[in-house]
C-alpha cells in the first residue's frame, strides 16, 4: 500500500494479560474488580525478603499461545530483571523474559478484503504487569492490584504495511486468545494492550526508516487511527526535509493524534540479568505434546472448514468463527437442523440482534443451539413457514421453550391442507365480491397482492403461503 | 545445669522433661543479654514477647504435646532474616523501622521446633562487610578482645554466641559472613551447599549466593540446627527437593580413611603465622586420627574475590532497588518542598537512607550491568564463576572434604581497614568461592593466637555433601585448642 510515494512499515506488540487466578509469581488474586490494593501479597508488593514463584498455569498458557501462533517452544526458557525505577513497580525492577524467551519464530494468517496475509511472530514472553500510577495534582496514589498480573507480550517481525492490517492482526490474535481461553480480550479492562512500532520509506527503498513507538494503544480501531494519524505525521516531516526523531509516542483519542512521551535520549538502560530467584523454565516434549492435544480448532481454520464443508460464504463463516462460543453455537444448531445456509442466517440476523440488544453474550442465550436447530427444522418440513417461524422465534427467546411447545400452546401450525386453505380462500372471496370483480375485469391492477395478504390474515399466517398463491390464482382465473 | 554453657539439645531435653522450664531459661539468658549486650552491641531489638513465646511452649508440653527438637531453646537471628513482628532493619537505617508481616522460612521452621526467638543480631548493612562496622546500629565488639572487630557481616550473630548470649544464632553467608566471624569468636558456623535452606524472607544481597546457616557453639549444635532449617520450600524455587539427612544423628569423629584436599593455592599467600600454625596443627591432627592428605588445585580462587565482587554487587545493586521510599522503610522529607521530581525523590531518600559501602556496591554493581559494560564485567564473571566451579568438581573427585584457613590472620582491630576498601574485600579471599560453586563451608574454632583470639579452620566439601564436611568438623573440634574456653566477657 503505498501514500503519497511512501509505504509504511509496521510492527506491533501485543501485551495479552493471562486468565489465571492468581499472579504470575505470587497467590494473589487477579480479579478486576477489587478494592485499592486488596488483590496484594508480600510477593507482589516487593516486600524485603520475599520471593517469586512462577504459575504454572501462565506456562501453560504461554505455551498453548505459542503453539497457536506456529511458534517454537524453548524448551530452556529463562526470567530475566529489566531493572527500572517507578513508583509503580515495586521491586525496582520487572521480572520478563530477555534474550531466551518462552516462544519463538511463529506466524499468524487471516484475511483482509478477501486476502490472506502471514505475519511472521518474532517472539512471545512471559512477564509481570506494573501497578498503577493515579495522579491527582501534586500527589499521585499507587494501586498495585495489577502488580504481577502475568502478560504474555506477543511481538510481530515488522510485516505489516497498513492501518487496516495492524487492526486486523489486534483482531486475529485477540480471536485467537479468546478460542484458547488463555485472555478473556477485554479491552477495557486492560487485559490487551497494543504498541505499534511505525516507520516510513519511499516505495522501493532497502532500508527502514526510523521508527517511532506509539504505547499504550487499548482498542483496535485506535490502533488504526493512531498508526494512520503517525503515517501521514511521519510523511509530512520526512517531506519538509526533517529527520525522524526516534521516539515514543502516546495515542489521545480525543484530538486524534499521537504526541510526543520520551525520546530515545531518556531512553532507559534496563540492565537485563537472568533472575537469580527462578530457575529456568524447562519444557518437556511430553508437555508439549499435552498442550498440543488441548488446542481447539482455530477460527481461521474453522472458518475455512465452514466454507468448504458447510458451502456458507466467506462472510458468514467469518461471522461465525469471530468467536469459539459461536461458531460452536452454529455447528450443534446446524447439526441439529441439517441446513447450514438456513442455521447460519438465524443466528446471524435474528439471535445475534437479540443478543446484542439485550447485551447477553452467547453462552447466555435462552434459547439453546438444539432448539433453534429444531426451529429451523420445523420449516424446513413444512409444519411453520417462515413467518410464523419469526413469531415462534420471539416466543423462545422470551420463554426458552422448545419450539414444538411454543407451536402447539399457540395453535402455530401451518395449513397445508389444499381444502382447508381453499374453504378460506371461498370465504375471503366471498366477502370481497366487488374487488374480485375489479380483479377480474382488469379495473383495477396489481390485487393478487390483497388477496394473499387478506386469506393469511384470515388463516392467522398459518396458511402454506405457497398452497394460497396456487389455489388462489385458480379461483382467479 | 549451667544453663550459659549447656548445648541447644541439653537445654531441649531439659525443658521438655520439665527440669527447666522454657520461660525459665528465656528469662536466664534475657538477663545475660541485658547484663552483658552493652559492651558488645550485638543486638538490635529484643523480642517483646519471648517470655510469653516460652510461656506457650512449656503451656503446650503440660499438654503432652511434641513440641519439636529444639523446645525452649533460645535463639537470636540475624537482621537479614525477617521476622513476624520484631523490626528487621538489615543493619540499615532505610528500612530503620520495618516490622515484618511475616517469618522468614528459616525462622518459621526453628519456631516450629520450639525455638524462642529473643532478638535480632546486629550485622553489616545488607550483609555487605566484614567487621561488621557498617551496620547503621553501630559496631560490634569482638567478646575475645573488645577493641576488636567480631568479623562481618554476621557480627553480632558470631559475638552474641562467643558471649552466650543465646543458646544459638542464625546468620548468613554471601561470601564468607558465617564463616569469618565465626573463626574471629570462635564458634562454630556453617554455609550449607546453595538450594538446602530456604531463602523466602531473608532480605536479599546477592541472591545466587546467599544462604542462611546455623552460628553456634559445637558441631552437634550446628547439625542439629542446620537439620531443622533445611529443606524444600515451595516459596523458594530455588531450594532443592534432595532430603534432609539426619546429620546430628550420624555425626562421627572417626574420619579414618576420608581424603583431606589442602588447596595448593592457598599456602602460597601471606599468612598470618598463627594461622599457619593452626592450620599445620589441623592438618597433622587429621592425619593423626587417620585421615589421608591429599593436594589439590583449584587454581582460579585468586579470582574469586574480583569475580565475587562483581557478582554480588550486580545483584545487590537489583535487589536494593526496592528500598525507594514508596512503599515502606525511611523517606527523606520533604515537608517544605511544593514539588519533587520523581529522580530528585529516590536520590535524597536513597541517598540519605544507605550507608556509603552499600552506595559503593550498588554503584559497581550497577556499572557492571549497564550496556557495554555487561559482556566485560557481569558476562566474564559469571564464566568464570562455572570454571571455579569445575574446578572444584575436579578436585573433589581427588578428595572428601578440602581444608583451608578461613582468612588470613585473627580477628584485627576496630577502624583498622575501614577505609580501605580493597583491603577489607581481601579478607574474603578464602572464603568467596565456596558461595560462587554453591558449595557447603564452615568454619571450626581449633586454636588460638598469641593474643588469644581464636583461629577457625575452614572446611569445604562437594555439594551436598554436609556430612563429610561435619564430620571432619567434629573430628577437630574433639581436638580444638579453644575447647572449654570462653572470652573474657562472659
Amino acid at each position: 500500500m503505498s501514500y503519497r510515494g511512501y509505504e509504511a512499515v509496521i510492527g506491533i506488540e501485543i501485551h495479552v494479560q493471562l486468565s489465571t487466578a492468581s499472579k504470575m509469581f505470587c497467590p494473589a488474586q487477579t480479579t478486576f474488580n477489587a478494592g485499592d490494593n486488596e488483590n496484594t501479597t508480600p510477593v507482589s508488593v516487593g516486600m524485603p525478603g520475599t520471593l517469586p514463584v512462577v504459575n504454572k498455569k501462565a506456562i501453560e498458557y504461554s505455551i498453548k499461545t505459542g503453539l497457536a501462533l506456529g511458534c517454537d517452544i524453548r524448551r530452556k526458557s529463562v526470567f530475566a530483571r529489566k531493572n527500572y525505577f517507578y513508583p509503580d513497580l515495586p521491586k525496582g525492577y520487572q521480572i520478563s523474559q530477555y534474550d531466551q524467551p518462552i516462544c519463538e519464530n511463529g506466524s499468524v494468517t487471516f484475511k483482509l478484503d478477501g486476502e490472506e496475509k502471514t505475519i511472521s511472530i518474532a517472539r512471545a514472553h512471559m512477564e509481570e504487569d506494573a501497578g498503577k500510577s493515579n495522579h491527582h495534582g501534586d500527589y499521585t496514589l499507587i494501586n498495585y492490584n495489577r502488580a504481577g498480573i502475568p502478560l504474555l507480550e506477543i511481538v510481530t517481525g515488522p510485516d505489516l504495511r497498513s492501518p487496516a492490517e495492524a487492526a486486523e492482526y489486534g483482531r486475529t490474535i485477540h480471536q485467537i486468545v479468546r478460542y484458547l481461553d488463555v485472555c478473556d480480550g477485554n479491552l477495557e479492562e486492560g487485559s490487551m494492550r497494543c504498541d505499534c512500532n511505525v516507520s516510513v520509506r519511499k516505495v522501493g527503498a532497502p532500508q527502514f526508516g526510523t521508527k517511532v513507538e506509539i504505547k499504550n494503544v487499548n482498542s483496535f480501531r485506535f490502533v488504526e487511527k493512531a498508526i494512520e494519524y503517525e503515517i501521514e505525521r511521519q510523511i509530512d516531516v520526512v517531506e519538509r526535509g526533517d529527520k525522524i526523531i526516534q521516539e515514543t509516542r502516546l495515542w489521545d483519542p480525543d484530538k486524534n493524534r499521537t504526541f510526543s512521551m520520551r525520546t530515545k535520549e531518556d531512553a532507559q538502560d534496563y540492565r537485563y540479568f537472568a533472575d537469580p530467584d527462578l530457575l529456568p523454565v524447562i519444557v518437556t516434549d511430553a508437555m508439549i505434546a499435552k498442550f498440543k492435544s488441548e488446542l481447539p480448532e482455530l477460527p481461521i481454520a474453522r472458518a475455512n472448514r465452514f466454507q468448504a464443508e458447510h458451502s456458507l460464504p466467506e462472510h458468514d463463516a467469518k461471522v461465525l468463527t469471530s468467536e469459539k462460543q459461536l461458531a460452536d453455537y452454529y455447528e450443534e444448531t446446524a447439526k441439529v437442523s441439517k441446513n447450514y445456509k438456513s442455521s447460519a442466517n438465524w443466528i446471524m440476523t435474528e439471535l445475534l440482534r437479540e443478543l446484542n440488544s439485550a447485551n447477553k453474550p452467547i453462552t447466555e442465550s435462552p434459547i439453546k443451539p438444539e432448539q433453534l436447530g429444531r426451529m429451523i427444522a420445523l420449516i424446513d418440513n413444512g409444519t411453520i413457514s417462515g413467518k410464523i417461524a419469526k413469531t415462534v422465534f420471539q416466543e423462545m427467546w422470551e420463554s426458552g421453550k422448545d419450539p414444538e411447545v411454543v407451536v402447539k400452546e399457540k395453535g402455530l401450525v401451518q395449513i397445508s391442507d389444499p381444502a382447508a386453505i381453499e374453504k378460506i380462500v371461498e370465504e375471503v372471496l366471498a366477502a370481497n365480491a366487488q374487488t374480485v370483480e375489479d380483479h377480474k375485469s382488469g379495473k383495477k391492477k396489481n390485487l393478487f397482492g390483497f388477496f394473499v395478504g387478506a386469506v393469511m390474515k384470515s388463516s392467522k399466517g398459518q396458511a402454506n403461503p405457497e398452497l394460497v398463491n396456487k389455489i388462489l390464482q385458480e379461483k382467479l382465473k | 545445669m549451667d544453663l550459659t554453657f549447656a548445648s541447644i539439645s541439653e537445654i531441649a531435653d531439659a525443658v521438655k522433661n520439665k527440669s527447666v522450664s522454657a520461660k525459665e531459661v528465656a528469662q536466664h539468658f534475657q538477663t545475660r543479654i541485658e547484663t552483658l549486650d552493652r559492651k558488645l552491641n550485638s543486638f538490635t531489638s529484643i523480642n517483646p514477647n519471648s517470655l510469653s513465646d516460652a510461656a506457650e511452649i512449656d503451656a503446650r508440653i503440660a499438654k503432652g504435646e511434641d513440641v519439636g527438637p529444639m523446645a525452649g531453646v533460645p535463639f537470636g537471628i540475624k537482621e537479614m532474616l525477617c521476622t513476624k513482628g520484631i523490626r528487621t532493619t538489615a543493619g540499615s537505617k532505610i528500612l530503620e523501622n520495618f516490622i515484618p508481616p511475616y517469618d522468614a522460612t528459616v525462622v518459621a521452621r526453628l519456631k516450629k521446633a520450639g525455638v524462642v526467638v529473643l532478638g535480632k543480631l546486629n550485622q553489616d548493612e545488607f550483609a555487605m562487610g566484614s567487621s561488621n562496622e557498617t551496620s547503621f546500629h553501630g559496631s560490634v565488639k569482638n567478646p575475645w578482645n573488645l577493641e576488636c572487630v567480631p568479623g562481618g557481616s554476621s557480627g553480632g550473630s558470631a559475638a552474641a554466641q562467643a558471649a552466650r548470649l543465646v543458646a544459638g544464632t542464625i546468620g548468613t553467608d554471601t561470601g564468607g559472613s558465617i564463616r569469618q566471624p565465626a573463626s574471629f569468636c570462635g564458634i562454630v558456623g556453617v554455609k550449607p551447599t546453595y538450594g538446602r535452606v530456604s531463602r523466602y524472607g531473608i532480605i536479599a544481597y546477592a541472591s545466587s549466593l546467599d544462604q542462611a546457616g546455623p552460628m553456634v557453639s559445637s558441631v552437634k549444635d550446628a547439625a542439629l540446627t542446620l537439620e531443622v532449617i533445611s529443606g524444600f520450600d515451595e516459596n523458594d524455587s530455588t531450594t532443592t527437593q534432595k532430603q534432609v539427612p539426619a546429620w546430628s544423628k550420624s555425626l562421627k569423629s572417626d574420619i579414618k580413611g576420608l581424603k583431606i584436599g589442602i588447596k595448593k593455592e592457598n599456602m602460597a599467600g601471606s599468612l598470618h603465622p598463627d594461622v599457619q600454625k593452626t592450620v599445620e596443627k589441623s592438618i597433622e591432627t587429621l592425619k593423626q586420627m587417620g585421615a589421608e592428605i591429599v593436594e589439590v588445585s583449584v587454581p582460579l580462587t585468586e579470582m574469586a574475590v574480583p569475580v565475587y565482587y562483581l557478582v554480588a554487587a550486580s545483584e545487590a545493586s537489583s535487589n536494593l532497588a526496592r528500598y525507594d521510599g514508596v512503599k515502606y522503610g525511611y523517606r527523606a522529607d520533604f515537608k517544605n518542598l511544593s514539588a519533587i521530581e520523581l529522580d530528585e525523590f529516590y536520590g535524597k531518600t536513597r541517598g540519605e537512607g544507605f550507608g556509603a559501602e552499600v552506595k559503593r556496591r550498588i554503584m559497581l554493581g550497577t556499572y557492571c550491568l549497564s550496556s557495554g559494560y555487561y559482556d566485560a564485567y557481569y558476562n566474564k564473571a559469571g564464566q568464570v564463576r562455572r570454571l571455579i566451579t569445575n574446578q572444584y568438581l575436579e578436585a573433589f573427585k581427588k578428595c572428601d572434604v578440602i581444608l583451608s584457613p578461613v582468612t588470613t590472620a585473627p580477628a584485627f582491630k576496630l577502624g583498622e581497614r575501614i577505609d580501605d576498601p580493597l583491603e577489607m574485600y581481601l579478607n574474603d579471599i578464602f572464603t568467596t568461592s565456596t558461595n560462587l560453586a554453591g558449595l557447603p563451608g564452615m568454619s571450626v574454632p581449633f586454636g588460638l593466637s598469641q593474643d588469644g583470639l581464636p583461629i577457625g579452620i575452614q572446611l569445604t566439601a562437594c555439594h551436598f555433601e554436609e556430612q563429610k564436611m561435619l564430620d571432619v568438623a567434629f573430628a577437630l573440634e574433639s581436638a580444638s585448642s579453644v575447647k572449654g574456653k570462653h572470652p573474657h566477657v562472659v
